[in-house]
């Protein structure tokens, strides 16, 4: 392999050293006594759920966080990181999770920031592209960054990374945002840099790309180091049983009693851009059946949350069949008036959004269902019915296994899947007719997420329709009776889940046409 | 001097204070900081710019004095709202409180007495021009000092790698952080020019404008040159346009009043103010430009997580 150029000098000798790293938040510990080696010339994977503490230790190692104990050492001497900028000097780059680039400056600009002071900001522009090709994530340097999709964004982050030619380059997350094909490019890259006698740690929930790229992989557990494994012995039930400690069942999705009546139609639905960085949306058709569960495709910022404004009544249409609610014209309606209708939402982003972080639960359930169940939750003269709230949240708590620390705790106190299935679960104890639903699992682990996943099929097939927004694809493929992609604010036909294939959806979301024109035939011979 | 000749002068002087006050709080702004103390600012350099030329005879001392005055001044804010991030409105009110008051206290013993006025520039030749000669080549050093912070502040912004790092601060300071860029280091630096720049245009004001004291001399203006910014959408040439427009327009109506046309003074007075958001409105309408304009970290402290 191409292992032998990291020469016999280097072979063997750790390029990062943590031992006893311990961070604590209040009386969390996030780290706890982590330990960690990564060698030169090794891809390195960090493992583990939602908030077992990757993100905080690769944050104590880029120096944006300060550890309360433990000794981080570097090519084998005892180094302080006290800030991300110490970090850059020793040659440590990150490419973070949430984005860290300037929306108002150009992607040359942003790359620029992270330079040398004597780089001349003139060759800036020529370097970032040709470097962008070469490693074949295609930039334009002159657009703004506010400009660009999620994805491009994320390209930006790494080649402002390469460019600084780091010795341990950590990358957190980095495919959550990439088309498949994208992310073999990504892959190619690294496999590159690992020959060029660079580190790599990698982290991801994406347990095949692990096993396809990583020689040795750390798994935590509640901020603990719980193993070591080699990935590429591994099996994904095997890597995702000791990430979450116990086994992991897959939903269930039993086979659906197909031509149901149509409960959600768009006709042709077009949005003008809401704002300087948003997407329009163009044209858009599709169909949701009673007892079927349509999921929709695509990399973040093509239209995903465009679209899902203009179904659920946030962004009111001028034509009033654009969207259709059990047959009814709701493409003028508010929010209230398509919940009277039969339909239920439930938005991406959850404190904020889909709840009142500061609220209790109760009082968030009420907020969302005091139009619905007016009779059920307001009793005469306006007053509200507590007594009745309080069973409901707590029939709701009890139905979707929500686990929290005080009886009726505060929204912002639940953990994000916890919180996750309090909102699924408050809209599914309506029966809804229609759900819509915007990223179900996003940032939530493992064993909440599947029971999510069977909650929403279990709905569908009570005989209510289900339209799932998701970038997960495996989630996709696990839930739905057929697959619609959105790109660039246009939605592509639905591809029954028989037909669907990753390469296929992958396609799609890179926005290929010719795969358009040959799956939209597919599906008419289907339909 | 001919009467047009005169009044173009008096737009020009009316108009420089505003233009270096709103030139300094645009470059605070830009690194993400609202300071709304400039009205106390501007009055500390007036008072302190004044008494330093009575007391030593030399106005361009109390040019100095003013600068100074100004930029020590901007030090409480910078240090409460920077270094343990207190409220920034709440911040820059009191500053602008405590300005007002302070410049009385200080300039108490000076109401009244007589004033030095920083000499105009005179260039035989160029100066006897017919129309634009005074205007051009014979006002007085900080007119021309107004027009350079112009050109040198687009050009730090625009065109230098440190004007880039600034707005990076100001659009996002956790980005700025993790790029190892120092976020409060920036901001001090431009919360120290901005109460230098606002120190200025007091002395403007007490040394060139009208040369004497008087309390709370800075009536308001820099309130306007903080509207200025926001509403020339945060780019310099705008604030310049913006300014001028102001001067035109306040001179415009006094002449008005002077003419007795009918029309109730109250309504002229009025006129400087909504002429200038008028304008400036329509030509902020596109709203890509002010959204990229726009500091996306404007008033909100930063706190590092560590």
């Amino acid at each position: 392999m191409v292992f032998v150029q990291s020469s016999a000098e280097t072979a063997g000798r750790d390029l990062l050293e943590v031992r006893g790293l311990t961070k604590i938040f209040g009386t969390l510990k996030a780290c706890d006594g982590v330990d960690l080696t990564i060698a030169k010339g090794e891809i390195h994977a960090l493992l583990g759920e939602n908030g077992a503490g990757k993100s905080t230790l690769v944050k104590m190692l880029f120096g944006s966080l300060e550890p309360n104990d433990g000794v981080i050492s570097w090519n084998g001497e005892p180094v302080t990181i006290a800030s991300p900028s110490v970090a850059k000097k020793l040659g440590i780059g990150m490419v973070f999770q949430h984005f860290s680039l300037f929306e108002a400056l150009t992607a040359a600009e942003n790359i620029a920031l992270s330079l040398q002071a004597d780089t001349p900001l003139s060759t800036i522009s020529a370097k970032a592209r040709a470097l962008s090709y070469s490693y074949g994530l295609p930039l334009d340097p002159e657009a703004l960054v506010g400009d660009l999709s999620v994805g491009e964004r994320q390209r930006i982050e790494i080649i402002r990374c390469l460019l600084q030619t780091p010795d341990l380059i950590i990358l957190d997350e980095p495919t959550s945002v990439l088309t498949p094909q994208e992310a073999d490019k990504l892959f190619e890259t690294l496999e590159r840099l690992r020959a060029e006698g660079k580190s790599i740690l990698y982290i991801s929930h994406r347990l095949d790309e692990v096993r396809r790229l990583c020689d040795r992989a750390t798994i935590m557990r509640h901020g603990k180091v719980v193993g070591h494994c080699d990935p590429r012995r591994e099996t994904p039930s095997s890597l995702a049983r000791m990430m979450v400690g116990s086994e992991v069942k897959n939903a269930e999705r039993p086979p659906s009693a197909t031509s149901g009546d149509e409960i959600l139609g768009i006709c042709g639905l077009s949005r003008k851009p809401a704002g300087p960085f948003s997407m329009p949306l163009k044209n858009i058709w599709l169909s949701v059946r009673a007892g079927e569960v349509l999921g929709i495709a695509g990399v973040a910022g093509n239209g995903q949350s465009e679209f899902f404004e203009a179904v659920s009544g946030e962004a009111r249409q001028e034509a009033g069949d654009a969207v259709r609610i059990r047959g009814q014209q709701a493409g003028r309606l508010g929010i209230s008036a398509r919940r009277l209708l039969g339909a239920a939402f439930v938005p991406e982003e959850r404190l904020g959004h889909g709840a009142a972080p500061r609220m209790k639960l109760s009082e968030n359930l009420l907020l969302s269902r005091h139009k619905t169940d007016r009779r059920a939750f307001i009793g005469a003269g306006g007053f509200v019915k507590s007594g009745a709230i309080q069973s409901a949240a707590q029939r709701i708590i009890k139905a979707m296994d929500v686990r929290k620390s005080a009886p009726d705790p505060e929204a912002a106190a639940l953990s994000g899947g916890n919180l996750q299935k309090f909102i699924i679960g408050r809209e599914l104890d309506r029966q809804p007719a229609l759900m819509v639903v915007n990223q179900p699992t996003w940032g939530v682990d493992a064993g909440a997420a599947a029971r999510i996943r069977q909650a929403l099929i279990e709905l569908a097939r009570s005989g209510s329709a289900v339209l799932v927004i998701s970038q997960d694809l495996d989630e996709l493929f696990e839930m739905s009776d057929a697959i619609a992609v959105m790109h660039n604010g246009e939605l592509s036909k639905p591809i029954p889940i028989a037909e669907a294939t990753l390469e296929k959806i992958g396609l799609l979301m890179g926005g290929a046409e010719p795969g358009h024109a040959h799956v939209s035939a597919e599906t008419a011979d289907a339909s | 001097m001919g009467m047009a000749e005169s009044i173009l002068l008096t737009i020009a002087t009316a108009a420089t204070p505003l233009l270096i006050a709103a030139i300094g709080e645009l470059v605070v702004e830009r690194s993400g900081v609202l300071n709304l103390g400039v009205e106390g600012m501007m009055v500390m350099g007036a008072v302190c710019g004044f008494v330093a030329a009575a007391l030593t005879g030399s106005p361009w001392l109390g040019v100095l004095c003013g600068i100074l005055a100004g930029a020590l001044f901007s030090l409480p804010f910078a240090f409460l709202t920077l270094n343990i991030a207190t409220n920034q409105v709440a911040t820059g009110l009191s500053l602008t409180l405590l300005g007002l008051g302070l410049s009385s206290m200080i300039g108490e013993s000076f109401v009244g007495s007589p004033g030095v006025r920083l000499p105009n520039l005179f260039i035989p030749g160029l100066t006897e021009l017919p129309l634009v000669g005074r205007l051009l080549f014979g006002q007085d050093p900080i007119f021309y000092l107004s027009i350079l912070l112009v050109i040198a502040v687009t050009w730090f912004l625009f065109k230098t790698r440190t004007g880039l790092t600034l707005r990076s601060v100001g659009d996002n300071h956790a980005s700025a952080h993790a790029l190892g860029i120092p976020v409060i280091g920036y901001r001090y630096g431009a919360v120290l020019f901005g109460g230098a720049c606002a120190g200025l245009a007091g002395a403007q004001l007490s040394l060139v404008y009208t040369p004497q004291w008087v309390e709370n001399m800075t009536a308001g203006r820099g309130w306007i040159a903080l509207a200025l910014v926001v509403f020339a959408s945060w780019r310099p040439l705008r604030v310049l346009a913006g300014a001028y427009l102001f001067g035109a327009v306040t001179i415009g109506q006094l002449h008005a009043q002077a003419l007795g046309l009918g029309i109730p003074s109250q309504l002229l007075s009025s006129l400087p103010y909504l002429a200038t958001i008028v304008v400036l409105v329509l030509i902020s309408r596109n709203r890509r430009l002010t959204m990229i304009n726009t500091p996306a970290s404007l008033g909100r402290a930063f706190v590092p997580d560590r």
